[in-house]
């Protein structure tokens, strides 16, 4: 008796490792895509958010001479020299180069005083502490500020919290403490603010203008409603750009919706739809509605008759059945919708880019700046890691409604 | 309002309902539902009594026609306002409620609150025997105890009717036929009248007071369990409620309901009129008989008797049901009492008593 117990909980352990093994090899072809093309890059930006490598590769010498500084007096002579020797044991110019945006990015200027020094550096080879000190003075006077030391002392670490504070309007002070940028610096709040408020206006107009088709759509016969979603998923075989192109035809002041209000006699001045916060949400609602359409259709479809026939033959007024059983069957599909939809909006760029004027610019507006004008990848990523943050803040949120609700029927 | 058992509550008068405008799911149906009965809708699929139950529940309006609730039509009233309970086959428990919240949901609406609307829900609840199941999610219940608290949610506002549209239908086989019983317990202890459809006549016998049989859109028959097995109005009635044995022959003579006809073998067999109406000698007729009125016999020659070649015999626990060949004609059933087997292959007679022997065209 025991020894056949036995055998089947061998059998068990083995078949059940045959089926562990089984859905590794079915995965793993995926899992090695999605590393590649998603687990690895979002590592590497939220890496790039912290990472401050330029001061710490080139000065290593420098940032050691530093360490010892009290930051608020005059820097040593040691560090000159220390300097000096960092120049001259950089292979290439691009080092100084690197170097040299790097500091001028916390401090306008520094990039000349830098490229100056580097190409004068034979001339320091075998000069002392002080001698050097002179040395690098006579080249520019602004040598001796200390507030350029204290950048390379503050940069010298190879990690560094500045972009991300930075991206919530936030810096260190000279000792260390974070405090708010001042006021006429501080823009990304208001763009976060901005972008948020952009993504919840679109997710609320996509939702009352999808509810109710989607409604629709799950009372009709299952050929006739897949005909129709056809034409809900039209907006998806045209590419964004032709899309917003057709909106500017469609909003400007000369365009259709102008002449026609006009034309019936509705306003006496063209409305103000291009190049504003109006444009920028109807040609995102044109785009994302599909996203909140499809899950809302998708969970009504699965909400038999009944439940509302029930509701109203035990006394329910038909809109009260509606409100009461109906509608909360649905908010699984409703949070979907939301979510999908909300998060999708967070990340736009080029609608808002095109059809949006100067203050109607996102959060991505500001990625692309740092990425592709600053070449700025620091802040770019920890811009991209606020995102990042907020859509997943919104997934734990949903996650917690799902489940909370606990809708298993 | 009148609780003569035999007065009328519900009256269809000249009910027809066309979805598409050229079919009819239902047509003429005028039929009475009477105070305080079990009234069941029984035919094959797509024969109309779903149709039918929604258009008394007010989810479908009859296309011509009037349904009359004590007198007065209620075409007008909407489903929400007729104060009818129903269960789905469905049961349509709402997921977001607890047990308890879908029995109340109907008190609710009605406006009864605080400590009467507990009452009633927990005396509801006691009544389908599932006190203590209050906070359980519809989820986390059996099928049976689904369609018990489904129940209850239609019985707890004393509705004036109860509508079910195949309420045991998800069921298995034990456990519909544990629910056929206590659903006739709660019909005769309320008093409340039932209208159910089902498509199992089994079902339907076994439940109701009354059947109302539907094939295609039109009433066949409305009567009494017995009469409806005993004296089916028609062809379709007689096979479709209760097994039965067909014989195809020619109207010979009649005189005074009593009826002859002859078979193709020669055999000439006496029997009852079902619906023959002024139907002329010759006319092609079929005479129906059910399986415990045929007998064997031993007078070959006797008056209304058969010979049949035994086929098969099954046993059915409490009797033998022996499959008997007829020359030209369907196989017959004959049920026997548990002893002796008529030997298979054997020749046999079969007597069909003439009162018992239906002829129909
Ligand atoms: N909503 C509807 N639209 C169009 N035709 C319908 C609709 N409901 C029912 N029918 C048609 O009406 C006829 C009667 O249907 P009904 O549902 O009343 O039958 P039933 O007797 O309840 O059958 P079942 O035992 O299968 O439930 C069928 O031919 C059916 O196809
Ligand atoms: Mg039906």
């Amino acid at each position: 008796m025991a020894g056949s117990e036995a055998d089947a909980a061998r059998a068990l352990a083995r078949d059940r490792r045959a089926r562990v093994l089984q859905a590794l090899g079915l995965t793993a072809p995926l899992l090695v895509f999605l590393a590649f093309t998603f687990l690895i890059p979002i590592g590497a930006l939220l890496m790039r958010a912290v990472e401050n490598p330029e001061v710490a590769r080139a000065l290593p010498a420098t940032v050691a001479v530093l360490d010892s500084w009290d930051t608020v007096s005059a820097p040593p002579d040691g560090a000159y020299r220390a300097f000096a020797d960092d120049l001259l044991a950089m292979a290439e110019p691009a080092d100084a180069g690197g170097l040299a945006r790097r500091l001028n990015s916390e401090l306008p200027g520094a990039r000349s005083l830098v490229m100056g020094a580097f190409r004068q550096r034979e001339s320091f080879a075998t000069l002392d502490a002080p001698a050097a000190k002179a040395a690098f003075l006579a080249l520019d006077e602004r040598w001796q500020q200390p507030e350029l030391w204290r950048v390379i002392a503050r940069n010298g670490s190879r990690w560094t919290p500045d972009y991300l504070l930075a991206s919530v309007d936030r810096r260190r002070d000279a000792t260390g403490d974070v405090v708010a940028v001042p006021e006429e610096q501080a823009v990304f709040v208001r763009i976060l603010l901005r972008t948020l408020g952009i993504g919840a206006t679109v997710t609320l107009v996509c939702l009352v203008l999808a509810y109710p088709l989607a409604w629709w759509l799950s009372t009709l016969p299952v050929r006739k409603a897949n005909r129709l979603l056809i034409l809900v998923l039209v907006p998806f075989w045209t590419s964004v750009l032709v899309r917003v192109a057709a909106w500017i035809v469609l909003l400007q002041s000369e365009g259709l919706v102008n002449r026609a209000l006009a034309g019936l006699g509705w306003i006496d001045r063209p409305l103000e739809l291009l190049f504003n916060r109006t444009g920028v949400i109807i040609a995102m609602v044109h785009i994302l509605l599909p996203f909140m359409i499809l899950p809302l259709y998708s969970v009504m479809k699965g909400i038999p008759r009944d439940y509302q026939r029930a509701a109203v033959s035990l006394g329910s007024h038909p809109l009260g059945a509606f409100v009461r059983v109906f509608v909360p069957q649905t908010l699984p599909g409703v949070t979907a919708g939301v979510l999908l939809v909300f998060i999708l909006a967070i990340g736009y760029y080029v609608t808002p880019a095109l059809l949006g004027g100067p203050a109607d610019q996102m959060l991505s507006s500001s990625v692309a700046q740092y990425a592709n004008v600053e070449l700025n990848w620091g802040m770019a990523c920890a811009l991209g890691a606020v995102l990042l943050t907020a859509t997943l803040v919104l997934y734990g949120v949903y996650r917690r409604f799902a489940t909370g609700e606990g809708l298993t029927a | 309002m009148a609780s003569d058992p035999s007065s009328v509550l519900v009256r269809f008068a000249g009910v027809a309902k066309t979805y598409d405008g050229t079919t009819f799911a239902v047509r003429d149906l005028d039929l009475d539902v009477r105070h305080g009965e079990f009234l069941t809708l029984l035919g094959p699929s797509g024969s109309g009594k779903t149709t039918t139950l929604m258009m008394l529940a007010g989810f479908e309006a009859p296309s011509t026609g009037d349904i009359l609730l004590d007198g007065r039509s209620i075409r007008a009233t909407p489903a929400h306002r007729r104060n009818f309970g129903m269960v789905f086959q469905s049961y349509a428990l709402f997921p977001h409620l607890s047990v308890g919240d879908n029995v109340a949901y109907p008190l609710n609406v009605r406006g009864v609150s605080g400590q009467e609307r507990r009452d009633r829900v927990a005396r509801a609840l006691a009544m389908v025997r599932l006190e203590g199941y209050q906070t359980r999610r519809p989820s986390q219940l059996s099928g049976g105890q689904q369609q018990r608290v489904a129940l209850a949610r239609a019985l707890v506002f004393e509705p004036t009717l109860v509508l079910m549209d195949e309420p045991l239908g998800a069921l298995d086989k034990q456990l519909r036929e544990h629910m056929q019983i206590e659903l006739k317990a709660l019909h005769r202890q309320l008093g409340i009248t039932f209208v159910y459809v089902t498509h199992d006549q089994g079902e339907a016998l076994t439940l109701s007071d009354r059947v109302a049989v539907f094939q295609d859109g039109a009433l066949q028959q409305v009567a009494p369990v017995d009469r409806l097995y005993e004296a089916p109005a028609n062809r379709f009635v007689a096979g479709f409620v209760g097994d039965a044995t067909f014989l195809e022959g020619r109207l010979v003579s009649r005189h005074s309901g009593a009826v002859e006809l002859e078979l193709p073998g020669g055999w000439r067999l006496r029997g009852v009129d079902g619906d023959l109406g002024d139907a002329p000698p010759g006319t092609d007729v079929v005479a129906v008989v059910r399986p415990e009125r045929i007998a064997f016999t031993s007078e070959p020659a006797g008056e209304n008797a058969l010979s049949a070649t035994v086929e098969d015999v099954i046993y059915f626990g409490d009797h033998l049901r022996a499959r008997c060949a007829i020359d030209g004609q369907a196989v017959a059933t004959v049920k026997v009492p548990l002893g002796p087997r008529p030997p298979v292959g054997g020749a046999v007679s079969l007597h069909l008593p003439a009162e018992h022997l239906r002829i129909y065209r």
